[in-house]
């Protein structure tokens, strides 16, 4: 593609804006010390309301948004693109429900990651490893999937078309500051950075919607292409005697997979570690459900960039490689430092939660996996530093699944990451309300679901991807088309229930130890306040083995 | 906030204010919950028609259940926070 002058300066201006905020977060509501978990990975705990609402709605504003959900309208239509739209519906309610729970017992037992929690609601560091790697696991493609939102818009913009080491090199300092900032500054530099992001998305997004429709004649007319090209699309499809690729409606073959994916997407969404990072940096516990009154604001421009994928048909933008649809329409219709400003906004949004994710999976290796197995005697001091490093071997990771995986349809490297982060459904949610599972249980159904995704995942395959192609499978017993996330989390719960119910009735003593109080769970409640009693250091019961 | 005007209750490992207001929760359950049933009940909405501006049901439909569940959200904010703290006298 060609160089594009203009935009590539705009773009270089407003990335080092953000790289130096980034430098300079670390001085933002400045600690003490920086070399606590709590402060390094958590900010404090201190952030209200306003950084919160940033924070939380960073975890949906992600490369996932401008780049996979565009691309999947414009490649895959209605069931692989606009379901992100009931998903990111969904998902606040859940949040409403679940997460002034997890923060009040976080906030009691000084919780820094899920895999803390449930280490001690359970007493089984074991059962915390499993989570703990799942969440690493899973964080990896999602963390890739940022990497391949700038790879987008640096290609759109004319890099990266020669070989070798410069091809990527734009990628690699773009990565290499991003590491370096989040090394030094912590939580504190993507939350300041949450600023500078959102305002030049919603910048963009408002200008997209209002401005791009008016150039292509209303959305009247956009519609009236998409239907005309999904007719052009199943024509084709029926000459070839295939099912068509791309749908205007869900139709009785995809209500399931639809339906599942937004359910299974939504649910997925908070057992991350890095939206759970979110939810404990709030200084109250109250912060969270008045945020989700706000936070659809974030869903509705979600749905307005989906229907970005849709102006690119309409405006007959033509490409193979799906994610380069929204930055090819911006390329196409806005003028050139425009673009550019739209660029920088992917990218610096892709970075934000690239770097909350990174220090989220640090946070878990640290925690559950170095301290709990290795150093029981670590010192605040030393997980941070510990932290630091692993956060910095986690963007490697992510690294190795860019160029692992087939990237064209990005969405699904977000899909393949729910699928095994709702494995840790039952012992994160449910754990939050009862401890009637087993621990062992927890760990048999993990595995279960866990290797029934990964397998049924694997097999997923197009002619063109032979493994990893998509996220839906059929779903057994049922003959339709599922998120191959739910199916694996009805076999966990299942297999969990069997367990327990067998251990309970024959091994009685080896239910384990609960650290937390039902009282925990409601601390800082309004009206009926336990006052609140903030630990540091870690829980009673997770010495408590196997 | 001060926390020398708050009161300690102790809770008995209930939600301690299920206890106090069933209805409350019963009501919030139902704002709650009622999205879930309105957009994963696919079929229902499905459809091209009644269409809005040239937009196909399917589409606008669910971007109105974004902000009737952020009004139920509100309403359950109301109930389960808002009010209780007013009942026992605490600032809003």
């Amino acid at each position: 593609m060609k160089f594009d002058g203009v935009a590539f300066a705009i773009f270089v201006i407003l990335f080092v804006f953000v790289t130096v905020v980034g430098f300079a977060a670390v001085r933002w509501r400045r600690a003490e010390r920086l070399n606590s978990l709590d402060q390094w990975g958590l900010g404090g705990r201190s952030f209200g309301g306003f950084v919160t609402w940033f924070l939380l709605g960073g975890d949906l504003y992600t490369a996932y948004t401008f780049i996979a959900v565009p691309g999947a309208m414009y490649a895959l239509g209605a069931v692989s693109g606009w379901f992100a739209v009931a998903y990111t519906i969904l998902v606040w309610p859940i949040v409403f429900i679940l997460m002034p729970r997890l923060w009040s017992v976080s906030h009691k037992h000084g919780f820094v990651t899920p895999a803390d929690f449930v280490t001690a609601r359970f007493g089984s560091r074991y059962l915390g490893l499993a989570i703990a790697a799942t969440g690493i696991l899973a964080l990896m493609p999602y963390i890739a999937l940022q990497l391949v939102g700038i790879q987008s818009v640096l290609q759109v913009m004319g890099l990266g078309s020669g070989t070798g080491l410069v091809q990527d090199l734009p990628l690699i300092i773009a990565f290499v500051l991003l590491a370096a900032f989040t090394y030094t500054s912590g939580l504190r530099a993507p939350a300041l950075i949450a600023f500078v992001k959102d305002t030049l998305i919603y910048i963009v997004v408002i200008a997209a919607v209002v401005y791009i429709p008016i150039k292509l004649g209303g959305y009247d007319k956009i519609f009236a292409a998409v239907a005309g090209h999904a007719k052009t699309v199943a024509a084709a499809a029926a000459a070839k005697h295939t099912a068509p690729t791309f749908a205007l409606l869900p139709s009785a073959k995809s209500y399931w997979a639809y339906a599942t994916l937004a359910l299974g997407s939504a649910m997925a969404l908070f057992m991350y570690p890095h939206a759970v990072t979110g939810v404990l940096a709030s200084k109250r516990r109250e912060t969270i459900r008045r945020n989700t009154v706000f936070l659809p604001l974030y869903s509705l421009m979600l749905a307005f960039i989906a229907l970005l994928g849709f102006m690119a048909i309409a405006a007959g933008i033509h490409t193979t490689n799906s994610r380069l649809a929204a930055p090819l329409l911006f390329q196409q219709m806005f003028p050139s430092w425009f673009a550019g400003v739209a660029f920088a906004a992917v990218a610096i949004g892709a970075l934000v939660p690239a770097g909350i994710m990174s220090i989220a999976a640090a946070n878990l290796f640290t925690r559950n996996i170095y301290r709990d197995f290795f150093r029981p005697a670590a010192s605040p001091a030393e997980e941070a530093q510990v932290s630091r490093l692993a956060s910095l071997v986690v963007k490697f990771g992510a690294l190795a699944f860019v160029l692992g995986i087939n990237t064209q349809n990005a969405i699904n490297l977000q899909l393949l990451g729910g699928i095994w982060i709702l494995q840790t459904f039952p012992a994160v949610a449910i754990g939050l309300y009862t401890r009637w599972m087993h621990r062992w249980g927890l760990i048999l159904g993990w595995l279960a679901g866990m290797t029934y995704g990964t397998v049924t995942a694997y097999g997923v395959s197009t002619p063109t991807v032979a493994h990893f192609a998509g996220s839906t499978a059929p779903i057994p017993g049922l003959g339709q088309a599922g998120y191959i996330a739910l199916t694996a989390l009805v076999l966990n719960l299942g297999v969990g229930v069997v367990v327990t119910a067998v251990l309970r009735a024959v091994a009685r003593r080896t239910v384990g130890v609960d650290a937390t109080q039902p009282d925990d769970y409601v601390v800082d409640l309004p009206g009926t306040t336990v006052a609140p009693t903030f630990e540091l250091a870690g829980t009673e019961g997770r010495r408590q083995t196997i | 906030m001060d926390d020398g005007e708050r009161v300690r209750v102790t809770t008995d490992g209930r939600p301690p204010r299920m206890a106090e207001a069933p209805v409350v929760y019963i009501i919030s359950a139902i704002l709650l919950g009622s999205a879930f049933v309105a957009l994963l009940w696919v079929p229902s909405y499905a459809k091209l028609t009644p269409d809005f501006e040239g937009i196909p049901f399917f589409y606008w439909y669910s971007l109105a259940w974004l902000f009737i569940n952020a009004i139920c959200q509100g309403i359950a904010y109301l109930l389960l926070v808002v009010m209780p703290r007013r009942r026992r006298g605490l600032r809003p």
